[in-house]
């Protein structure tokens, strides 16, 4: 079985793995990137739409071209990135197991950043396991990136950013989407991204819900009801829809498996999808050689993914020798500042309150 | 609106460049068109096939679900190897894929 | 409450600071941000290159548009990642009004083509006649389409259907 060293491993190269190792390798930190899928780029390049922030957040620029950015920067700084390479395992000395093309190898590393994302949530109803019943996510690959339509008349579930814009991303692909179903009072997205479905046709139903998925063996058609305050059905209010394809977009909850392997001690808050693994203003986890990045430490956006991977490759960088103290604190300053400035606002003010639960949490356990 | 479930026109992007080469699969003894490269499920779901596979105790059908690698909602046999997630492997140029129901 | 909904009513986007006032849309072409939430966000103001809109910090703010200094160059329709600026031009003629808006989907029309306007909740208004398409590379595949509408609709027409 072979194995190699590297000074930083990443697990993950989605925004915030690349991002890291943009930051880490420009300073020269030897860095491998590994990432179970085919393409790097994780989220990024189902994002077809331009960014919000400012410029410093390459705002106005679509998802994709930061990603083919930051994936140029990993080519000119030669990152060694292993793709359709799962990191099953993690040993002692950060020693981690690596699984590619049936062959199974180790990367041991000094220091390792985990920034394995997220995972959407299931929603459970009448029929919910039949083939057409799948995650906004998931459907967002497939138009987005695979360039394939799994369906023509859908039904949306979920009202937050996800399943707006992925709502908008199916009127571009040429299907169309008959309802958007929310379960509470409000939208829970965005105010401009329902107002750009709304009006191309698309109806919203707040206090509505799911109650069945109809068909024999694939979907054929959807049942929505309204809802009471207790979230019951409300009799009499059930609908049908004719669609063959149902997305649910109900959040998301980060993906902590290596972490956990990893033993970084985990916490659990709620605003931010629930488990993730503990770590400090500066991501470091309960392992201080090991970091964390992006939605695998709380679910917010790709534009504060790509900020605090920014953040954890400097500070690996920074605990590698790379920097000096004051170059680190002032790099790491631009980059909290940059950060903070997503985090605010009636959206941001809450992922702000979460984080700082979470490092409050870490300070607490260490 | 779409006529076929490829997405041939596109406001945004452009899917004609950048597919790879064409290729063909059989899936359940059926011949169908793929282009290398592109996850295994995407050349099905192009396909219009739903179906990828049977539960083992109750034989109910199942298909593309979280298209990530994690729910193993899509998973069939592909050239005799079974439990092979469809929606991260990538195609190949004469794959035999089979729904599978252990 | 409509704006929980998702949509604004025509009295909600008065009251929004990217509303220039009733004097200045009677009296020229101007741009009108339809921008009612905290996000931080401001390349509208970035773009403008007469300084007609303003964020400031922090840039949660939402934007102002001072239409005395608006020429309508159309500029932040396509920047706007939230889609939410239209350029409009209440006197285009005697009858009509000119509404310029962001168009990312297919199929494009072509000037001169016959199209459904449609209001902010997607509801067929009135047919309209597109007068100008403008693709450029810096909108970044966003197509600005203008259209002439009855004036009456000037304040509610805000997309359309491709025929």
């Amino acid at each position: 079985m072979a194995h190699y060293d590297t000074e930083l491993a990443i697990i993950g190269a989605g925004p915030a793995g690349l991002a890291a190792a943009v930051e880490a390798a420009k300073r020269g930190v030897e860095t491998t990137i590994i990432d179970e899928n085919m393409k790097a780029g994780g989220q990024l390049f189902k994002q077809i739409h331009k960014f919000f922030g400012s410029h410093r957040h390459l705002a106005g620029t679509r998802g994709y071209n930061i990603g083919e950015m930051l994936l140029d920067e990993i080519a000119k700084l030669r990152v060694n990135t292993l793709l359709s390479t799962v990191a099953f395992g993690f040993f002692e000395d950060n020693r981690i197991g690596i699984y590619s093309e049936g062959e199974v190898s180790s990367i041991i590393a000094k220091r390792v950043i985990i920034a394995t994302g997220a995972l959407e949530n299931p929603l459970k109803f009448k029929g919910w396991t039949l083939p057409g019943v799948m995650g906004a996510g998931a459907v967002q690959t497939m138009i987005n990136v695979n360039g394939v339509l799994p369906g023509k008349k859908v039904l949306m579930v979920g009202s937050g950013n996800v399943g707006l814009i992925v709502s908008y991303q199916l009127l571009q692909a040429g299907a169309e989407v008959v309802a958007l179903v929310e379960a509470l009072p409000q939208i829970s997205g965005w105010h401009v991204h329902a107002g750009k479905i709304w009006r191309l046709g698309t109806p919203i139903y707040l206090s509505h819900t799911i109650a069945e998925a109809r068909g024999e063996e694939f979907v054929q058609g959807a049942v929505i009801a309204g809802i009471n305050d207790n979230f019951d059905v409300i009799k009499g209010t059930e609908r049908e829809l004719d669609v063959d394809l149902i997305c649910i977009a109900v959040g998301l909850n980060p993906l902590i498996e290596v972490a956990r392997l990893a033993n970084c001690r985990i916490g659990y808050v709620d605003g931010l999808g629930g488990f993730l693994p503990l770590h400090n203003e500066y991501m470091m986890t309960s392992r201080k050689d090991i970091y964390v990045a992006g939605d695998c430490t709380g679910v917010e956006e790709a534009s504060t993914a790509m900020e605090e991977g920014r953040l954890a490759g400097l500070s690996c960088a920074y605990s590698l020798g790379k920097v000096k103290r004051d170059s680190y604190d002032m790099a790491a300053q631009v980059i909290n500042s940059n950060m903070m400035e997503l985090r605010i606002g009636s959206f941001g003010d809450e992922r702000s309150r979460c984080k700082e639960e979470i490092y409050h949490k870490y300070a607490t356990m260490m | 609106m779409q006529e076929g479930l490829r997405i041939e026109n596109h406001p945004i992007l452009d899917f004609k460049s950048s597919r790879g080469k064409k290729v063909h699969i059989t899936v359940n003894g059926k011949r169908i068109e793929a282009f290398e490269g592109e996850p295994i499920a995407a050349a099905l779901v192009a396909s219009g096939i739903k179906v990828f596979r049977q539960t083992p105790k109750l034989h109910k059908p199942r298909g593309l679900y979280c298209a990530i690698g994690r729910c193993t909602d899509c998973i069939m046999n592909v050239n005799g190897v079974p439990s092979i997630r469809t929606c991260v492997t990538p195609v190949e140029d004469g794959m035999i894929i089979k729904n599978q129901d252990i | 409450m409509s704006k929980s909904e998702g949509f604004l009513t025509v009295e909600e986007v008065k009251k929004c600071p990217g509303w220039p006032g009733d004097e200045i849309i009677e009296s020229k072409r101007v741009a009108v941000l339809e921008c009612v939430e905290d996000i931080p966000c401001n390349p509208c103001e970035v773009v403008c290159p007469k300084g007609a809109i303003k964020v400031g910090t922090p840039i949660t703010k939402l934007p102002i548009i001072d239409g005395s200094l608006c020429d309508g160059c159309l500029q932040c329709i396509s920047i706007c990642p939230g889609l939410a600026i239209f350029v409009v031009e209440k006197n285009y003629n005697d009858e009509l009004s000119a509404i310029s808006l962001p168009y990312e989907l297919l199929p494009v029309p072509a000037k001169g083509d016959s199209v459904k306007a449609l209001d902010r909740k997607g509801v067929y208004l009135c047919d309209a006649k597109v007068v100008r398409v403008l693709k450029s590379a810096k909108f970044d595949k966003t197509v600005v389409v203008t259209i002439a509408v009855k004036k009456k609709h000037v304040n509610e027409v805000r997309s359309f259907q491709v025929n």
